[in-house]
């Protein structure tokens, strides 16, 4: 554990004591401070796309397209922050949801300058629209490609999957979730949803591939997926890796108080040394 | 100069103003023919541009850009942001060489190579802002209520934005001199070597944060040119990027501004692109030997017989090592003409490089490729133009290119009345 995650934890904890105390409201999002996610167990998905439909309507996007070929590949976009495909693997269709990753340390939120993107004490990597410069760092960094941006608009916004983090307050589930008709989807604290997948490649070890995908894909996800088939068979990137990203930048940016407090003597001193006692005219022999 | 105030003069405040007033408005009109060719050229380009600009405003960025979900970066940020402020590094150099190492050899050149470097972040800088989605937000990382400090980005921005004032500061005695403001000149003098020092260490810090910027996008860029040294490389490609700009950019000011260069630079301008060539090449072998470690570190061996193997030896090839030896060779035998072509490779090489990373090798395996719109090539030269504008209106006016190292002999009137061109 380093300062920073540290500092996090005791902040989270009081935080916690907090809230934990009676006078806190009936309302109080229950996952308050710990970090929640959801399970994506692909072999239970029949592909109907109540999701995505939920998903449109709980956060005000256009009603997804019914006549969609499975098959065609589709991406999330700036009008559909999560889309079902099915994708063809050595044992045949699998359906797969692809929606944001909510990275435990998103990329994305690293590589905002303006914190537009934000991950909630919960766990939920959102989007603030009255700080972001519409950069698109956010797209440039992220290892899933998930931040959409609206190309089309004199006024643009970014787009993704924010995990419905103002139904979380209110203590109610993720759209998708709580519309998935076959128990695909499963909301919960992200440490309880990895017993809960570990307990299935355990009692089922046949049946699924001895992986959850976002355990620590980039630092660990708050989306898990269970999977009977390799998951780079599904679409997914395999070759991630563990590292969260915002670790691959922090050596350059530990550099940065180092170059500036030590540069400038340095040349304040070189520039002396060279000039010694003799008394050289300063720039452009000063005032004539 | 005309309003230079005489010691003891009485002359009323109003009068002063008057007059102030009528050599600003006198100095802001051209000075030369209206209709020169290039004034068309580039005229119809910035003209054109604004319209494009307007529906870029008007429409969203779609709408003149071959930007994607894909590619978020283009053109604008891979050539005009990343590529020119590489090429902007001429600045820190110079007066790194002149103001801490003392190589006065290098003085006469130090204003015009900081005119340019300041010229070159304003307009790139304002490149940004039309790439921008809400540059009305851009002030949110400034102003405090957003401070984004885990950003690569963050850094790069504020440092931008400091290092535009500290380049101000170094030319502004230009400016006072210009003016004619003789106190104010000496204590804008005075504060020249902080701002020199600032400045440095500004620039190696944005230099390889510009590269620090594709640390996250490790996944996405061709392995034959992402490692976790891309920040050292931008840092030090910067000094023969730079440099390579100043010889390229001096060979040119030197024969259109001919009348306004002081008989020190006309003496010494020669002497000084050798000295150049000899710097560049230097720091070539050095990037060319950090390119090799790297290379072997990154265990790129596998990547080297695909078509992108041989676009990286030829950029690597064709545009550093063969360059820095003609820079070698040049300084030997004493060729001008031979260095300015190895300039121009160098830049070249520079562009490739910067491109490589930001668009060409970016998504490398996507299924459908970024191939820049014409809208956006061509505001990308409407920036260029405006501000070989802005550079003319200067240098034919301050004393950027007649500044006669160490005496009081600047900016004498008779050089006004041989302006041209602008």
């Amino acid at each position: 554990m380093n300062r920073r995650d540290l500092l996090k934890t005791l902040g989270v904890a009081s935080g916690a004591a907090l809230v934990s105390r009676p006078a806190a409201g009936q309302h109080a999002a229950p996952y308050a401070g710990d970090t929640v996610g959801v399970l994506v167990d692909t072999t239970k998905c029949m592909g109907c796309r109540m999701c995505e439909v939920a998903c449109a309507q709980a956060n005000g996007l256009p009603e997804p397209e019914t006549d969609v070929d499975l098959s065609t590949l589709r991406s999330t976009s700036p009008t559909q922050w999560s889309v079902v495909n099915r994708m063809e693997t050595e044992r045949g269709p699998v359906n797969v949801k692809r929606q944001c990753m909510h990275c435990l340390q998103p990329a994305c939120a690293s590589a905002c300058l303006t914190n537009a993107m934000h991950r909630t004490g919960e766990g939920a990597v959102i989007w603030r629209e009255s700080k972001c410069m519409g950069c698109r760092f956010c797209m440039v960094s992220c290892p899933f490609d998930v931040p959409k941006f609206e190309y089309d608009s004199a006024n643009p916004k970014i787009q993704k999957c924010v995990m419905c983090w103002e139904r979380l307050e209110e203590g109610k589930q993720p759209a998708c979730v709580e519309n998935c008709p076959f128990g695909c989807l499963e909301f919960g604290r992200r440490s309880e949803l990895l017993d809960i997948a570990r307990a299935r490649i355990y009692a089922e070890p046949d049946k699924y591939v001895h992986h959850i995908y976002g355990e620590h894909e980039a630092g660990g996800t708050a989306f898990l997926y269970l999977s009977s088939d390799p998951f780079e068979q599904l679409g997914f990137r395999t070759d991630i890796g563990t590292t969260a990203y915002p670790v691959y930048t922090k050596e350059f940016l530990y550099a940065v108080p180092l170059v500036l407090t030590l540069v400038p003597p340095f040349l304040l001193a070189v520039s002396k040394a060279r000039r010694g006692d003799a008394e050289e005219p300063e720039e452009g022999g000063g005032e004539s | 100069m005309t309003t230079i105030p005489i010691a003891g003069h009485r002359a009323g405040l109003r009068s002063e103003v008057g007059r102030f007033v009528r050599f600003l408005l006198q100095e802001l009109k051209p000075k030369g023919k209206i209709l020169t060719p290039f004034n068309v050229v580039t005229g119809i380009i910035v003209a054109v541009a604004a319209v494009l600009l307007a529906i870029r405003f008007t429409r969203g960025l779609g709408a003149i850009t071959n930007l994607s979900q894909d590619y978020p970066w283009g053109l604008w940020i891979g050539f005009d942001v990343i590529t020119g402020v590489a090429f902007a590094g001429g600045a820190y150099v110079i007066t790194f060489m002149v103001y801490i190492l003392g190589m006065e050899k290098y003085h006469p050149i130090v204003r015009v190579t900081v005119l340019n470097g300041f010229l070159a972040y304003v307009f790139y800088a304002g490149a940004l802002l039309l790439d921008l989605g809400k540059p009305w937000n851009v002030i949110n990382p400034v102003i405090g209520n957003s401070f984004g400090v885990s950003s690569v980005l963050f850094l790069v921005a504020w440092h931008f934005m400091l290092y535009m004032m500290a380049e101000l500061v170094e030319f502004s005695p230009a400016v006072a001199e210009w003016l004619g403001w003789r106190r104010v000149r000496k204590v804008l003098m005075g504060m020249t070597l902080g701002a020199v020092i600032f400045g440095i260490t500004l620039s190696t810090l944005h230099q390889s944060g510009l590269g620090a910027l594709y640390l996250m996008a490790r996944d996405k860029v061709h392995p034959l040119w992402y490692s976790e040294f891309i920040p050292i490389l931008f840092l030090v490609s910067s000094v023969f990027a730079g440099l390579s700009m100043v010889i390229f950019e001096g060979s040119i000011t030197h024969r259109v501004f001919r009348h306004r260069v002081g008989p020190v630079l006309k003496a010494s301008h020669d002497s000084i692109q050798l000295g150049l060539a000899r710097i560049c090449a230097g720091a070539m072998f050095v990037y060319l030997v950090l390119q090799l470690l790297v290379f072997v570190h990154g265990q790129r061996w596998e990547h080297l017989g695909t078509g992108w193997g041989a676009w990286y030896l030829l950029e690597l090839v064709g545009f550093v090592a063969i360059p820095a030896f003609m820079f070698t060779e040049s300084h030997r035998s004493g060729s001008v003409r031979l260095l300015r072509y190895a300039a121009v490779l160098t830049l070249v090489g520079i562009v490739l490089n910067r491109l490589n990373i930001s668009v060409i090798g970016f998504k490398w395996y996507a299924a459908v490729r970024y191939v820049p719109s014409w809208q956006e090539i061509w505001v990308t030269l409407a920036v260029i133009s405006a501000e070989i504008w802005v550079f003319r209106w200067v240098v034919n006016r301050m004393p950027v290119l007649d500044f006669a190292l160490g005496h009081g002999t600047r900016s004498e009137p008779e050089h006004d009345s041989v302006r041209s061109v602008a």
